[in-house]
């Protein structure tokens, strides 16, 4: 049955509190006025507040579910960072408001900055990408830009391994870059001669996750840094697993050129349902001229402390602007109330306890008899489990695993991601989540199996307990039904 | 430590399941030479406490002036229920819906979402939302080289009103895939296209018009885009949704319509903060579907024949195509859009069309009071939605910095983009008649108080 808001429109119901007086006819001409109505819904603020409040309800949430996602570290959101972001002054301000009504604001980002470039080992911060992905644009933007400035012309391969996120392929392609995708080796670490064979005059740079989507450190890391640097390229890398090493190893220190953060991992920003992002960037000094702007400055004027903004007059070389302002300023200040909160000690704890707990669960998976993936390795701060054998002997695919933990009350893991792994489970549990949890996770995972195998169980119509059971998800790309037609409802009724 | 909950016990008994003596040890696969031992460079810890008295301090360093400043971002009344029901910790801390059964809300969220944006540009489907207006020009030229594929040029025409950042950010973003941005000529009485300096163009892949143009000034976008459609172009609208409450939708214009529409969705009941998070909007002609960049949701049905939601169309994204994908973008703006539609929903078609109308009545109380004042004068003829362009016969900071120690934004420099001296103002429905009178008397007395050339 429909429940959509618009099911509950009616004709001349509003929410009256909410609309600002009547005016005079507007002194437009007729030929740019619209003569349609393109019916919004008609309600009241309580049909309003209760048909939203009712479809949060429908969702998994970090504040109501453990949400082991590999790859996306969905820790605690500290709602501090929220109401703080939020204070009048901070929401209100117009980003192309003047810097002496801005110096509140200006002096956080300035400190943001600093405080990435330190748990970075980068010379110099942007905060301007507005996403993960933007950041990588950002970094590709730049080897490219670092390369034509040199009048290294043919510099346009972008080398990625096998187990790499789908942004960075797609990225390079943004970039006008080809791909060249390099092995991963039994271990985990990168093909060191898979790599030697594609570096040569036209290799731009290599992008890099580390540890890498596999959970695991590129112990190689020092060795693939001197060959992409003595062919010419530069070393870009990915931050998605930073949480993992944050206040232990350095991308800086590990010679990369480039790196984008992801402040909503990381930083724990809100991931807000598929979005905002903040995909801030770091450099080494080779591509500091080619940031992209604006970058808040500081300078003395008359003794007194000024924050400024720092534009294309500053920053001639620059890759340009990546957003209509400043990319996305209220995220950027939650990620700055969040380290402050943290500070120094807390900062170096996030990778201890992620990496305990994610070891903790490995070891409790394998004992448990899971396959892992790796299981020579330590566990970053996430682990992949292989339902391979599983898949084979009581059909029990990784799929049906995420979907009967829904049923339990667990989000589920990160599927089918990374491509190699074959019925992988990528489990990242963030130094948040408490030993109980985990316990209790652990529980539920041996529970699924031990019925799929001793009971016959299984779980290809699961789940059972959701708002909705599982979706056809072929018919929703055959029958596109992309909006409400109130007009094609109300003919089939 | 803040947000860990492991106590002493924990941690031990921990290690002892692991095998490790040490959490140190469970770092022992990086090498010893790369290990870093503190983070010197950032500062103590504070508690909840200490960081709000800090951060209260900083925001009131930047106070609350009255602004007049739009040029792409605009104030506007929040509904409170918006963002409290937006920043419910399950919308806020959801991840992407891609487990579409435990992500109903969101899910369907976006597809009322989509429903009500398609409504507002007059076009058929839109994609779960981009990062901002300034990025989704980006993406939607990108998409019209994919649309228009018969047009290798990669010539993309500017109307004259197009934002000047939006077409720095789109060669930024889209430069290195051959595209190439080229303006349309300016008519300097009216700030428009320049009808009669308009030759056949040689394969323009699109054309990009803005209404209202970033001055201020509506376009004749019925005539524009037959022009470009008659140049074998795809036709890129640029809108502000709240001005579609009252102007016509780019689904409409001319004989067959915009082919996409983009725009900045901040407008809807997303804060200025400073220039984001924000979220930018993509529709489009449904032949046009599968070539859209970003998330789509669709619905459709589950095991027992109910509706559900799920996004759809996954095939064009990165995480599937990879180096073929449509676009390298993951993100949509969730949380932004999730808010946009609460209040697109709060305020229905009536609300949106009285915040128009208001907004248009404030603009014209502030703007026939400053034309008054000696020295300042439209640099436009015409009509205007909510925001105008004045001349003025002195350089602008200045006026500008007189303003604001008073605290009054009087508007957005436009020298740059104009090539005279040149302010735009803007006055949204969150303007009262004492607001609009108290900036016209200081504009006149900035104006007055120090003469002509030296304020």
């Amino acid at each position: 049955m429909s429940n959509l808001i618009f099911d509950k429109s009616r004709a001349g119901r509003r929410a009256f509190a909410q609309a600002p007086g009547a005016s005079a006819a507007v002194a437009i001409p007729e030929k740019f006025l619209r003569s349609d109505n393109p019916r919004l819904p008609e309600a009241s603020e309580l049909q309003v507040v209760r048909h939203f409040t009712r479809l949060s309800q429908m969702n998994f949430s970090i504040d109501t579910q453990f949400y082991p996602l590999g790859s996306c570290t969905m820790k605690y959101n500290p709602r501090a960072c929220n109401t703080l972001a939020l204070l009048p002054e901070f929401a209100g301000r117009h980003p192309l408001g003047p810097v002496s009504h801005g110096q509140g604001f200006l002096t956080c980002m300035y400190e943001l900055q600093e405080m990435l470039k330190e748990v970075t080992g980068m010379k110099g911060v942007s905060l301007t990408p507005m996403a993960g992905a933007q950041g990588e644009l950002a970094g590709v933007a730049m080897i490219k830009a670092y390369h034509e400035a040199r009048g290294d012309h043919d510099r346009t391969e972008i080398i990625v391994p096998d187990a790499a996120h789908g942004t960075n392929p797609a990225t390079a392609t943004m970039c006008g870059c080809s791909v060249k995708e390099i092995p991963t080796g039994p271990d985990g670490d990168i093909e060191i001669e898979a790599l030697r064979a594609v570096l040569g005059p036209n290799t731009a740079g290599i992008m890099l996750t580390n540890p890498s989507t596999l959970g695991v450190f590129e112990r190689h890391i020092k060795d693939v840094a001197d060959m992409v640097h003595d062919a010419g390229g530069l070393l870009y890398y990915d931050g998605a697993n930073l949480n993992a090493i944050l206040g232990k190893v350095r991308p800086g220190d590990m010679d990369f050129d480039v790196i984008h953060m992801n402040l909503h991992k990381t930083f724990s920003t809100p991931h807000g349902g598929g979005g905002p992002g903040s995909g801030a960037v770091g450099v080494n000094n080779r591509l500091l001229p080619f940031m992209p702007i604006p970058v808040v400055g500081k300078s003395e004027v008359d003794g007194v402390t000024v924050y400024d903004w720092l534009s294309e007059d500053d920053l001639p070389q620059s890759i340009g602007r990546l957003s209509g302002f400043m990319g996305n300023a209220g995220v950027l200040l939650r990620a700055y109330v969040y380290m402050r909160m943290i500070g120094r000690e807390g900062m170096e704890r996030i990778a201890e306890y992620a990496t305990l707990n994610a070891n903790y669960l490995m070891a409790r998976l394998r004992d448990a008899g899971f396959e892992l993936a790796y299981p020579q390795r330590r566990a970053s701060h996430e682990f992949i489990v292989t339902l391979k054998h599983e898949a084979k002997s009581v059909q029990l695919t990784a799929m049906d695993v995420a979907k009967a933990l829904l049923d339990r009350n667990y989000h589920a893991p990160t599927t089918y991601f990374p491509l190699l792994v074959p019925e992988c489970l990528l489990i990242e549990p963030t130094e948040t989540e408490s030993k109980e949890t985990l316990d209790g996770f652990v529980a539920a995972m041996i529970e699924i199996v031990r019925a799929a195998k001793e009971d016959g169980v299984n779980y290809k119509e699961a789940p059972y307990t959701m708002p909705v059971r599982r979706l056809d998800d072929v018919k929703a790309a055959r029958q596109l039904d992309l909006a409400y037609r109130r007009d094609a409802a109300e003919a089939a009724s | 430590m803040p947000f860990i909950p492991h106590t002493d016990k924990d941690t031990l008994e921990m290690l002892a399941a692991i095998g490790a003596d040490s959490i140190d040890d469970l770092f022992d696969e990086i090498p010893a030479q790369l290990r870093i031992d503190h983070l010197h460079g950032v500062p103590e810890a504070h508690n909840e406490m200490e960081v709000s008295r800090l951060m209260r301090n900083r925001a009131a360093m930047d106070g609350s002036p009255l602004c007049f400043i739009g040029a792409g971002a605009y104030e506007h009344h929040i509904p409170a229920a918006v963002w409290d029901i937006a920043t419910r910790g399950e919308y806020y801390s959801a991840y992407t819906p891609y487990q579409a059964e435990a992500s109903q809300g969101t899910l369907q969220t976006i597809y009322e979402y989509q429903t009500m944006i398609t409504g507002l540009t007059g076009l058929d489907v839109s994609n779960a939302s981009l990062y901002d207006g300034a990025s989704a020009l980006a993406e939607a030229a990108l998409m019209a080289v994919r649309v228009n594929r018969r047009v290798k040029t990669g010539r993309v025409l500017l109307a004259p009103g197009v934002n000047p950042v939006y077409e720095q950010v789109a060669a930024a973003i889209a430069g290195s895939q051959g595209l190439s941005f080229v303006r349309l000529p300016r008519d300097a009485a009216t700030g428009n296209v320049a009808f009669d300096e308009l030759a056949d163009d040689q394969a323009p892949v699109a054309v990009v018009i803005q209404q209202p143009s970033f001055p201020g000034t509506l376009e004749d976008v019925d005539r524009l885009t037959d022009w470009a459609h008659a140049q074998g172009a795809a036709v890129i609208g640029i809108v502000n949704p709240v001005s579609l409450a009252i102007l016509k939708a780019p689904g409409h214009w001319g004989e067959q319509g915009a082919d996409i529409a983009i725009g900045e969705g901040q407008p809807l009941g997303v804060p200025l903060s400073s220039g984001g998070p924000y979220f930018g909007f993509m529709t489009c002609k449904q032949k046009h579907v599968r070539q859209m960049p970003g998330r789509i949701v669709g619905r459709t049905t589950d095991l027992d024949g109910n509706p559900g939601f799920a996004l759809t169309l996954q095939a064009r994204e990165q995480h599937i195509r990879r180096s073929k994908a449509t676009s390298n973008i993951c993100t949509n703006q969730g949380l932004m859009v999730t808010a946009a539609t609460i209040y697109m929903s709060l305020l229905g078609f009536q609300g949106l069309v009285r915040v128009a109308q208001k907004s248009h009545e404030n603009t014209t109380r502030l703007v026939d009071g400053l034309v008054a004042i000696d020295g300042m004068e439209r640099l436009y003829a015409g009509p205007y939605f909510h925001e105008v362009a004045l001349q003025l016969d002195r350089p602008v900071a200045p006026v500008l910095a007189a303003l604001a120690e008073r605290d009054i934004l009087g508007g957005y420099d436009l020298s740059s983009f104009a090539s005279a001296d040149a302010l735009m103002v803007c006055a949204t429905e969150t303007k009262t008649s004492a607001d609009i009178d108290l900036t016209i008397a200081a504009f006149a007395d900035v104006m007055a108080g120090a003469g002509r050339g030296k304020v």
